[in-house]
């Protein structure tokens, strides 16, 4: 069995409870951290232990703390970003549903180290049981002293609260979710001013993923050396993988970086192969905004190299053969899945998730959603391919926020490596009426019809 | 992402428990930060009037966190799970991106429809169910499945989805 930090106790009756949490060594981050060092060693702890965020971009943990404004004597934040909407994503939920208490215990070590007194988690709001969970907690950690004035009587205070989002993928970007903790509308904004100078009610704030906080106490607890010797290369530690679609053992899984995408996808420690034994077609490997691979550079890179699960493995290629661990929504396809279908339906939802604010994505992401649409049942030109390429391109690094490459980025993906699945579309409008067109007879049968066109 | 104004008439009711949990709310923000308790009190002001936010109930609020309606308006309008019109007691909100739809969620979501005679984003006459489809709820490993008031319902098959109906008409179902 593989190394566990963070879900080494998931499966202890009653680890939900703060008793049996503490019983298990909970806390113990914070009694270390506020007993015997300075706010400032903790930040180097985190610093040496090369944590990179989790929540998808992967910049490193301790550098973004060290940009935080301590010199302006403003009131600092920490907020935890548990706005989980990634497609194909949902770690954070399972560590914050079957272990309450660490998420708690993270965001103490890290206000502390951070000099914050008042702190957030920040919840979609569909997630409302888990609000429910983590309320209970935030009581229990304050009952027994962990939260509130003078912690362990250290003249440190800290007040943690949780609160929930309503519903908009776009809260999970920084910008939008402090917005968002402000009572507005999310709409991202210009940055600079960065957060770390500028966030929540104009105050230095720093926003990190659930689980970036959630590995804090173990780092603290163990060093960040000892955690810097997980992993591979520049990818440290372990990384919890959300993974869904044809498989066998859908779940969420927890991984030391630098395993194989082979190891993790076929063995029955993992996902136990391809369910009911189909063909694989394609992979997501890290939530529906990074590019999709085709079955050929899933299990090696373009160069015949081994695919492994990490930052840099994952997107060897470029964008031209490899994708990004992102988020780590690891989203499988077999060979029964339409590409155009899918690229529709993850066009669909970026329209939908669009704020509005800028130009190119509000309106690029309608029109890659209709044009697909028409493709993809049969009423498709063959000029379309084209113009969706362009349109993606435009989009793409044009807005303010992310979003907007999130949105270009699949359809590119798709062009590339599918396109004769998009002229099948096209030329073949009759054979694709039918919604799940391709379980029948899988595009693989069919591709002769494309070939003998000559493309 | 429009503003919607109903016409259905809605009892405004902000009894002693709404407002002691709405004050428990506001205490977790600095007092000259009102506003931003709007997103959780939303929530506990909707859950309290039948999972919808009348024009009325939303001028309501504006005056509790003392900010401006428009300030209600656009937040209301702005993210889906605020509903600006009635809907229907037990909403099946399936979840149809990309994970849940290759395992099923589409053919689910149309059985479903078919079964209550609706078509999706419609409520049925007696106002007991309404069907619509989301965006990725966070449960991909576990699709198909759809929210249920507070709730997850997961690995949903048509016979499951059959038992949660019977469930609803006989008053099983906890929506909080």
């Amino acid at each position: 069995m593989a190394r566990k930090i963070l879900l080494e106790h998931a499966n202890i009756p009653g680890i939900k409870t703060y008793e049996v949490y503490r019983q298990n060594g909970g806390y113990r981050s914070v009694e270390k951290a506020i007993k015997s060092m300075t706010p400032d060693e903790v930040v180097e702890e985190v610093k040496t232990s090369g944590l990179r965020g989790r929540g998808g971009a992967g910049f490193p943990t301790g550098m973004k703390w060290s940009f935080i404004d301590k010199k302006s004597g403003k009131p600092r934040h920490l907020v935890c970003n548990a706005d989980e909407s990634e497609p194909g994503t949902f770690k954070d939920r399972f560590l914050m549903e079957y272990i309450p208490h660490l998420l708690i215990e993270g965001m103490i070590t890290s206000s502390y180290a951070l000099g914050c007194n008042l702190s957030y988690i920040y919840i979609r709001g569909e997630y409302m049981w888990v609000f429910r969970i983590l309320e209970k907690a935030i009581k229990e950690a304050y009952a027994a002293g962990w939260l509130g004035k003078n912690i362990l009587g250290s003249g440190y205070d800290l007040d943690l609260h949780v609160h929930c989002g309503a519903g908009a993928y776009i809260c999970g970007e920084e910008t939008a979710l402090i917005e968002s903790l402000e009572g507005k509308r999310g709409n991202p904004r210009i940055k600079p001013p960065f957060p770390a100078v500028s966030g929540l009610w104009a105050n230095p704030t720093v926003v990190n993923n659930v689980e970036s906080i959630a590995a804090v106490p173990w780092i603290v607890n163990n060093t960040g050396e000892e955690y810097a010797k997980i992993g591979i290369g520049r990818s440290t530690g372990t990384k919890l993988i959300s993974a869904s679609g044809h498989i066998k053992n859908p779940g969420v899984y927890e991984i030391e970086l630098g395993l194989s995408v082979d190891e993790f996808m076929n063995s029955d420690e993992y996902l136990g192969g391809m369910m009911d034994d189909r063909p694989l077609k394609a992979l997501v490997p890290g939530g529906s905004s990074v590019p999709i691979l085709p079955s050929h550079l899933i299990y090696k890179n373009a160069e015949g190299g081994d695919r492994l699960m990490s930052y840099e493995s994952l997107s060897e290629g470029g964008f031209q053969s490899g994708s990004m661990l992102g988020s780590g929504g690891f989203i499988v396809y077999n060979d029964t899945t339409c590409i155009v279908r899918n690229t529709w339906n993850f066009s669909r939802f970026y329209h939908h998730e669009s704020c509005g604010q800028c130009s190119p994505c509000r309106e690029g992401t309608g029109w890659m959603e209709k044009v697909l649409h028409r493709i993809e049942t049969g009423h498709g030109r063959e000029e379309d391919i084209e113009l969706l390429w362009d349109i993606q391109r435009k989009i793409e690094g044009n807005t303010i926020c992310p979003l907007g490459d999130a949105a270009a980025w699949p359809v590119a993906a798709a062009i590339r490596h599918f396109r004769e699945e998009f002229e099948y579309h096209v030329r073949f409008p009759e054979k694709v009426k039918n919604r799940d067109h391709f379980v029948a007879e899988p595009f693989e049968k069919v591709r002769h019809l494309v070939a003998k066109q000559e493309i | 992402m429009t503003m919607e104004i109903s016409n259905a008439k809605q009892v405004i009711n902000i009894d002693a428990k709404l407002t002691e949990r709405i004050n428990e709310l506001l205490s977790h923000y600095p007092a000259d930060k009102k506003k931003s308790a709007l997103l959780p009190v939303l929530h506990e002001v909707q859950d309290a009037h039948d999972n919808w936010l009348s024009i009325e109930l939303q001028d309501k609020v504006a005056e509790i966190l003392e900010i401006k309606p428009i300030e209600v308006y656009e937040v209301v309008s702005f993210y889906t799970m605020f509903n600006q019109k009635p809907i229907g007691k037990y909403m099946f909100e399936f979840c149809r991106t990309s994970c849940c739809a290759i395992r099923g969620a589409e053919n689910l979501m149309d059985y479903t429809c078919e079964k209550l005679g609706i078509k999706e984003g419609e409520t049925t006459p007696d106002g007991m169910f309404t069907v619509v489809g989301v965006e990725c709820l966070g449960a991909c490993g576990y699709a198909p499945m759809m929210q249920l008031g507070d709730y997850y319902k997961e690995h949903l098959t048509k016979e499951k989805v059959d038992e949660i109906i019977e469930d609803c008409r006989n008053g099983k179902v906890n929506l909080h």
